[in-house]
Parts: structure tokens; C-alpha cells; sequence
């Protein structure tokens, strides 16, 4: 029962605080240019605003578009109900692992990239062509980067590689966790639409990868279509700092464990928002072109984290 | 003996149907000639002589004399002469042979001759429209004296874009209303993957009908009017409109007027140079470029503002000078040295980001080759190796007394288009110290002279450096001393065709960039 209470607690934490995390990051990105900034919490007026829309909807759009916004919100809420946040106790806490995660995310995606052709508009299908080249190319990444974890805690379940990783902290800044986290970080950026693959902040139509497959969405479908990326994005980085810097989380449901665990939650992935507003500063779009040559460095990345477990036996 | 006298000499001897040579300003031969004579001399003045065409104006006389007119303005670069050539057209049935074959700038202006006073231009390789759009009748001539606002209605046809074939090529439709902020353009894409095979520009949606406008108004009254021609460029129109109207009142401004003139005109290029500087870094995704430019130009329009009390630096200028006179601030130079220094420190730090660098690197690319032939203009021209500057080739205001360096690269890229922007506000800086210092020098003086009576019928033009490039207005007022007829010549006018040719093989994604460091105005164009 417990359990249950849990997982839905979970849920809710996770939908509730993942437009904050996009928010938060064009706050710091706003403040570090030297701009005042809209509040951390304005996609929550977004969602609010959007909620409240008429949705206009292409005469040449069939059930995919209506369906997509849905599949979208729907995915990565699941996602979000059994990735490790604030606790990861033993044995399975639900049905479940690091591949389900990824893959039904990609569900997601593959089905916003369907919405794009849809509408027949061009900058859809240019969109969706784009973002299926992108995705192509992180697949591979996110494969190994899982398999390079999966070795060293003998499981692909999340409470069984964050079990490890606390157990022998050690392992935590060897090699093959380090790589897998560079590589996963730099999937992360590509997957959730960030600097340097994808803009999320420009009005030029012809640039977008993510924006360009979501422009003909208007009112609700909008923003649930938004509100499930910001929960994509907040996944991404609840498996990032979790599964590689796991100190903190709840090992059981006792009230005080979870208190902990969601406070250093909060800091962990406050503190990996600021660095991508950071990163996002520094950094200039890629040439469409040159993303293939990040994202193979990213692929030689987990490969060589998949490697170096081997060797470290 | 002067260019002049020899292109006199050769029209008297070799253009038997050369009537009425005068030459009103000593660099200036104006003629009229038979339509058919208007080719041999475009081919003696541009092939032999080295000059180019810089402006084609029609001119509606027929309730004066039952005649069409359409004047063509040639201009000498290297020894700063113009050649005006009139043309008399039957009033009831108007037609033009074309030019288009060997001057491609000819070409779009006797398109915008067709479409707007219904001349029929014989011979021409293009018959697709360039103002009209769908929704004007047939025989909807605005810029004819006796057009009237009919009803407009759409006839369904679309526009016959040059269509492009082929396994795997398919077609991008981009604008007129797009996700940003900006005027309205559609841009046609032909592509093949990400690759841009072609790309065709279809403007003209903001026709205002500026030139309509000016007619019938007094010269004096209507500087606010050239102010509005292109927001971004009030200074370099209405200096441009007041230096027509001086010409055809054979007068000249004074010192002092022409000094200020330079201080204003220079402060419009420093702000545009420095804010476009920006955008171009924002195209890359550079955000924190474009905040601080944002930042440097609004400091610039509050120097604007506290100059002039206009942010955009209007109603300061008159025909004959300034409208009133005004103290330039003894740390004007100090401030703007101050801004610069600033923008420096912008421009090391994103030129030195090897991301920024490589989005900017042999980016839309435009050969010099293409910029001669396309007649481009402004800093398009000097990123492709194409030296010229108005304000050095043909001296206006107070600039045959100033120093600066023309600054021309050869690469022709988005890096050299941004580049050369950053050299000239480093000049304009220097030239706005230079014009502050021959102020504090003058001590007082006059502002403005009144102007005498303008001879009617005669026309008369100005020519500006605006901060994009080459400015024209061409005048001529009636027998009432109004204005009959203002064409204007916006340098965008003479680039935006460049610009599809240098995106050719770049890839979509890029072409906003590459459309940035054009930066062409809409307004300017589709008056």
C-alpha cells in the first residue's frame, strides 16, 4: 500500500516540478546574459494559458496529431512514475527498467515525429526528418551508456545500479561511470531539444529540430505536448544525477529518508539545470551538419565506458 | 578637358538623336534620348566608360505633355560623373525596349516600370510581375497620375515560381507571416535533403505607396515622409530626399549642416551596425551576444534621444540644412568611444568562440564576381571584394573633409559580412570624433540656407551612404513648386536577388543566418 502511495507521490512530484526545471534553466540563461527574465515558474502560466486555448487543428490532420499530444504527456508521466527520484529501495519497486525508460520515451518522440507529417505543413515534416536523424544517431549512445551501467551493478534495474553505485562509491568515479555519464549528458542535450543541437529558444522556423515538429500544435494539445517535454527533460536529468550520483536518495519509505532524499533531489538537479544554462551560454548552435560529429563522440564515449568495465574486472 | 565635357562632346557627335544636353551641376550630363538610343548609351557609359546604373524613374507627364517619360541614372564610381538619360514614351501606348539582357539591375527596374505605370517593356526575359501582386486588376497602374483605388480581390493564380525537378527534390514555402517578429517575405526552397538547390524571394507585400505619397506635397513638408521610408534608416533617406531637393534648388547646405549631418548619419550606422553584429550572433544561437549588443544599442539610441529628442534620430533634417540648430555635447566623442570599446569586447569574445566561428566561416557565400554583376551595394558588396562607398566615391555632406577607410574583404561570407560591419562602426566612431572636432572648431554659423525656387521639370537626385548601403532619391517638382514625382532607390532593392545566389549549397538551416547578414529592408524595397 505504501508502495502505491509512493508511486503516486512520485508521479505527482514529477509533473509538478518539471516545468519548473525548464523555467529554472531560461532564468539562469536569462540572468547570465545580463537580462532581467521571466520567473522560474512561467511555464506554469504557459500551461495555465494554454489549458484555456481554443486548439486550431489542420483539416488535413488525422487522429495521429489528437492522439500524439496524449502519447507525448502519457509516456513520459509513466517514465516518471518508476525512475528512481527521491527513493530507490531494494528489490523492484515497480515494473520496469532503464531500457523500458528509454524506449518509451522514444515512444513518445517517434509519434511526435508521425504529428509532424500530419499536418502536411513543411516545417513538420523538415522537423520530423531532423529529429529522426537525431535520434538515430543518440539510440546507439543511449544503448551502450546503459549496457557500460548494467555491467557493473549486474541488472538494469534502477534500484539495483544505485544500490551498487552506493555500496562502492568508488566505482562511482571510475572510468566506465564517468564516460557513460559524459555520453549521457550529451543524448540528454540532444533528445530534450538544448544547445548545441537545437535551440529551444528561436523564432526562426527554418533552424528548429523539436519546435518545427510541435509548430502547428495550438491551445491544449500544446500544452501538454510542452508539459511532456519539460517531463522528458526532467527524467533525463533525474537519471543522470541519480543513477551516477545517487548519495542522498531514500533507500526505504521511512519519513525521514525521504526527506533527505528529496531535498538533495531538488539541489542535484538544481544544480545540473544551472550547469546546462551554463553550457547553453557558452555554446553556439551546431551546423546542422556537425551534429552527427557530436553525437558520435558522445557513441565513442559509451563505448569506451562499455570497455573500460571490461578491463576493470 | 573633365569627363563631362567628353561625354558631351561624344553625344553631340555619335547620339544624333540627343536633344536637350545641359549640364545642370558641374559632375552632371542629363540628355533625352530616343528609346532606342537609351541601350547604345547605357553600353558607352557602363561598357566603355566604366559607370553604373544606379536608378530608373518613371514619370507619368501625360496631362502635361500626353508623354511617359523614364529616366535612367548612370553614375561613375571612380571619377564621380552621373549621366541622366530621359526617354519620351507615347502617352497612350508606352513602350520600352529592354536593357534587361546586359544589366541585370535594369532588368527588376523596368519590371517595377511594367507593373507600376503599365509601360510595356519590348523584349524583356522576364514577364512575371515584381510589385504587382495577384489582387490588383489587370490594368491597375498605381504610380499613373489618374489611377484610382479600385477594389482588390485575389484572382487564385499563384505566383509561376521557377520550378525545380528532380528525384528527391521537394519544395519549402516559408512566409510571408513567420514565427518571428519581422516583415512579411516568402521565401521558396527548393531542396534536396538539407541542401539548398534554390531559392526565390517573392516581396513586395508591404506596398505603401511612398512614392505616390510625395507627389503633390511641398518639398519642405515632406522630410518625414523620407524618414519613414525604412524605420532603421530615417537619417539616411530624409538626407538623401534633402540632398535631391538642394540639387534641383542648386544649392548647398552649410557647413555646419553638413558636419551635423555627418554626426547623425554615423550615429544611424554605429546603432544598426552594432545591433545587427548581435542578431547575426543570435542566428548561432549565441544569445548572450545579442543581450549586450541589445544593451550597447539602446545606450546608443539614448545618446540618440538626448542629441536630437528622437531615438531614431528624426526631425532634424531640412532641405537647405537642419530644422534647428543644436549643440553637439563636448563628451559626444567620449561616449561613443565608450560604447565602442564595449562592443569590442562583444565581438572579441564571440569571434574568439570557435562554435560562433564555424557558423560564420564560409557561410553564404556571394563572389565577387556575382556582387559586380548583381550590382550589389552597402557592406553585401564590400564583404565580396567590391569596393564602394558613397560617401567616399561621391563625396556628400562633409565627408570630402574627413578621413576614413573604406574597408572591403574578399571572402564574401557571413564571417565577412559581419567583419566588415565591425570595421565600419570603428570608422563611423572615428568619423563622428572628426565631424565633433570641426564643430568645436567652426564656433556657430549658419544652420540652414532658405532654398529659391525649384525649376519645374527638372530633375535633380541625392545620393547617401545609408548604413546599408547606397541610397538614391530622384526628385522633380511641377509648375506649382510641389513635388511631381520622388523615386526611391533602397540599396536592398539592388541586393535581395544576391542573396539567393549566395545560399545556393548551403543548407536550410543556415539560411536565416545568412539572411541576417544581408539584413535587407522590406520596407525600403516595396515602397
Amino acid at each position: 500500500m505504501s508502495r502505491a502511495i509512493a508511486i503516486l507521490f512520485q508521479t505527482l512530484l514529477a509533473a509538478g516540478l518539471a516545468p519548473l526545471v525548464g523555467g529554472f534553466i531560461r532564468w539562469v540563461k536569462a540572468r547570465l546574459n545580463g537580462r532581467r527574465g521571466a520567473p522560474p515558474w512561467q511555464p506554469y502560466y504557459d500551461i495555465q494559458k494554454l489549458l484555456g486555448k481554443e486548439a486550431v487543428v489542420s483539416r488535413t490532420a488525422s487522429w495521429i496529431f489528437r492522439a500524439t499530444p496524449f502519447v507525448v504527456f502519457s509516456t513520459s508521466l509513466v517514465v516518471a512514475s518508476f525512475v528512481p527520484l527521491v527513493a530507490a529501495p531494494a528489490g523492484r519497486f515497480i515494473a520496469g527498467d532503464l531500457f523500458a525508460a528509454v524506449y518509451l520515451l522514444l515512444l513518445g518522440t517517434f509519434f511526435l515525429a508521425l504529428a509532424g507529417l500530419d499536418t502536411g505543413s513543411p516545417f513538420g515534416g523538415m522537423g520530423a526528418s531532423r529529429e529522426m536523424t537525431v535520434v538515430a544517431l543518440t539510440e546507439p549512445t543511449v544503448a551502450l551508456s546503459i549496457v557500460a551501467l548494467a555491467l557493473n551493478a549486474g541488472s538494469t534495474s534502477f534500484s539495483q545500479i544505485v544500490s551498487r553505485t552506493l555500496a562502492e562509491p568508488a566505482a562511482a568515479l571510475g572510468p566506465g561511470h564517468l564516460l557513460a555519464f559524459a555520453a549521457l549528458f550529451i543524448v540528454t542535450l540532444a533528445e530534450t531539444g538544448r544547445l548545441p543541437v537545437d535551440n529551444p529558444a528561436t523564432h526562426l522556423e527554418l533552424t528548429m529540430i523539436h519546435e518545427a515538429m510541435v509548430l502547428e500544435y495550438s491551445g491544449p494539445y500544446l500544452a501538454l505536448v510542452e508539459w511532456g517535454a519539460s517531463l522528458k527533460l526532467f527524467v533525463f536529468l533525474a537519471l543522470a544525477v541519480n543513477l551516477f550520483m545517487p548519495w542522498g536518495i531514500a533507500v526505504s519509505l521511512a519519513p525521514i529518508p525521504l526527506a533527505i532524499g528529496l531535498v538533495t533531489f531538488v539541489v542535484k538537479i538544481g544544480v545540473l539545470a544551472t550547469a546546462i544554462a551554463v553550457l547553453e551560454t557558452r555554446v553556439a548552435k551546431l551546423r546542422l551538419f556537425r551534429v552527427p560529429e557530436l553525437l558520435s563522440a558522445s557513441f565513442v564515449l559509451a563505448l569506451l565506458a562499455v570497455l573500460s568495465t571490461f578491463l576493470a574486472r | 578637358m573633365t569627363a563631362v565635357d567628353s561625354i558631351v562632346r561624344t553625344l553631340n557627335e555619335r547620339f544624333a538623336d540627343a536633344t536637350r544636353i545641359v549640364t545642370p551641376r558641374a559632375n552632371e550630363v542629363h540628355c533625352e534620348l530616343s528609346p532606342v538610343g537609351i541601350n547604345r548609351l547605357a553600353d558607352l557609359v557602363c561598357r566603355d566608360l566604366g559607370a553604373e546604373l544606379i536608378a530608373i524613374a518613371g514619370d507619368d507627364r501625360r496631362r502635361e505633355a500626353r508623354v511617359f517619360f523614364v529616366h535612367y541614372v548612370f553614375a561613375d564610381r571612380a571619377a564621380n560623373w552621373f549621366v541622366h538619360a530621359s526617354v519620351r514614351l507615347n502617352g497612350g501606348q508606352p513602350e520600352l525596349p529592354t536593357m534587361a539582357p546586359s544589366h541585370y539591375a535594369a532588368s527588376r527596374f523596368e519590371r517595377e516600370l511594367r507593373d507600376l505605370f503599365g509601360i510595356d517593356v519590348l523584349g524583356h526575359p522576364d514577364p512575371r510581375p515584381l510589385v504587382k501582386h495577384a489582387f490588383w486588376p489587370e490594368d491597375y497602374y498605381p504610380l499613373r497620375k489618374d489611377a484610382n483605388a479600385p477594389s482588390f480581390a485575389d484572382d487564385g493564380r499563384p505566383f509561376p515560381f521557377t520550378p525545380v525537378g528532380g528525384e528527391g527534390v521537394y519544395e519549402i514555402p516559408v512566409g510571408p507571416v513567420h514565427a518571428g517578429v519581422i516583415e512579411p517575405g516568402h521565401f521558396r526552397f527548393s531542396v534536396m535533403g538539407e541542401t539548398i538547390i534554390d531559392m526565390k524571394s517573392r516581396l513586395y507585400f508591404t506596398h505603401k505607396g511612398t512614392e505616390k505619397l510625395f507627389e503633390g506635397r511641398d518639398p519642405m513638408a515632406c522630410v518625414e515622409l523620407a524618414e519613414r521610408v525604412s524605420g532603421d534608416t530615417s537619417v539616411g533617406h530624409a538626407l538623401a530626399f534633402c540632398q535631391a531637393i538642394e540639387a534641383a534648388a542648386q544649392a548647398e547646405a552649410p557647413l555646419r549642416a553638413r558636419l551635423l549631418r555627418v554626426v547623425l548619419l554615423e550615429l544611424e550606422r554605429l546603432y544598426n551596425h552594432m545591433a545587427d553584429f548581435g542578431a547575426i550572433a543570435n542566428d548561432t544561437g549565441f544569445a548572450i551576444a545579442h543581450a549586450h549588443c541589445f544593451r550597447i544599442r539602446e545606450r546608443l539610441l539614448r545618446l540618440n534621444k538626448q542629441l536630437t529628442g528622437s531615438r531614431l534620430l528624426r526631425g532634424t533634417l531640412a532641405p537647405g540644412g537642419l530644422v534647428r540648430d543644436f549643440e553637439v555635447p563636448v563628451d559626444l566623442a567620449a561616449a561613443i568611444d565608450a560604447a565602442l570599446a564595449d562592443f569590442e569586447e562583444i565581438v572579441a569574445i564571440c569571434l574568439a568562440n570557435t562554435l560562433v566561428a564555424d557558423r560564420l566561416d564560409g557561410t553564404g557565400v556571394l563572389s565577387a564576381e556575382l556582387a559586380r554583376e548583381y550590382g550589389v551595394v552597402g557592406y553585401v558588396a564590400r564583404a565580396s571584394g567590391v569596393d564602394i562607398d558613397a560617401r567616399r566615391d561621391h563625396p556628400f555632406a562633409a565627408y570630402d573633409q574627413l578621413r576614413f577607410a573604406v574597408p572591403v574583404h574578399t571572402a564574401g561570407d557571413v564571417r565577412a559580412r559581419t567583419r566588415v560591419r565591425v570595421e565600419e562602426a570603428r570608422e563611423s566612431a572615428s568619423l563622428v570624433r572628426q565631424a565633433c572636432d570641426a564643430l568645436a572648431g567652426l564656433k556657430g554659423g549658419p544652420f540652414r540656407i532658405e532654398l529659391g525656387r525649384i525649376d519645374p521639370f527638372a530633375a535633380a537626385f541625392g545620393i547617401v551612404e545609408g548604413w546599408r548601403g547606397r541610397i538614391v532619391h530622384w526628385v522633380m517638382a511641377d509648375h506649382h513648386g510641389t513635388l511631381h514625382r520622388v523615386k526611391i532607390v533602397d540599396p536592398s532593392f539592388f541586393n535581395w536577388p544576391a542573396l539567393s545566389r549566395a545560399l545556393t549549397g548551403n543548407i536550410v538551416p543556415d539560411f536565416p543566418l545568412c539572411n541576417k547578414s544581408f539584413n535587407q529592408s522590406y520596407s525600403g524595397n516595396d515602397l
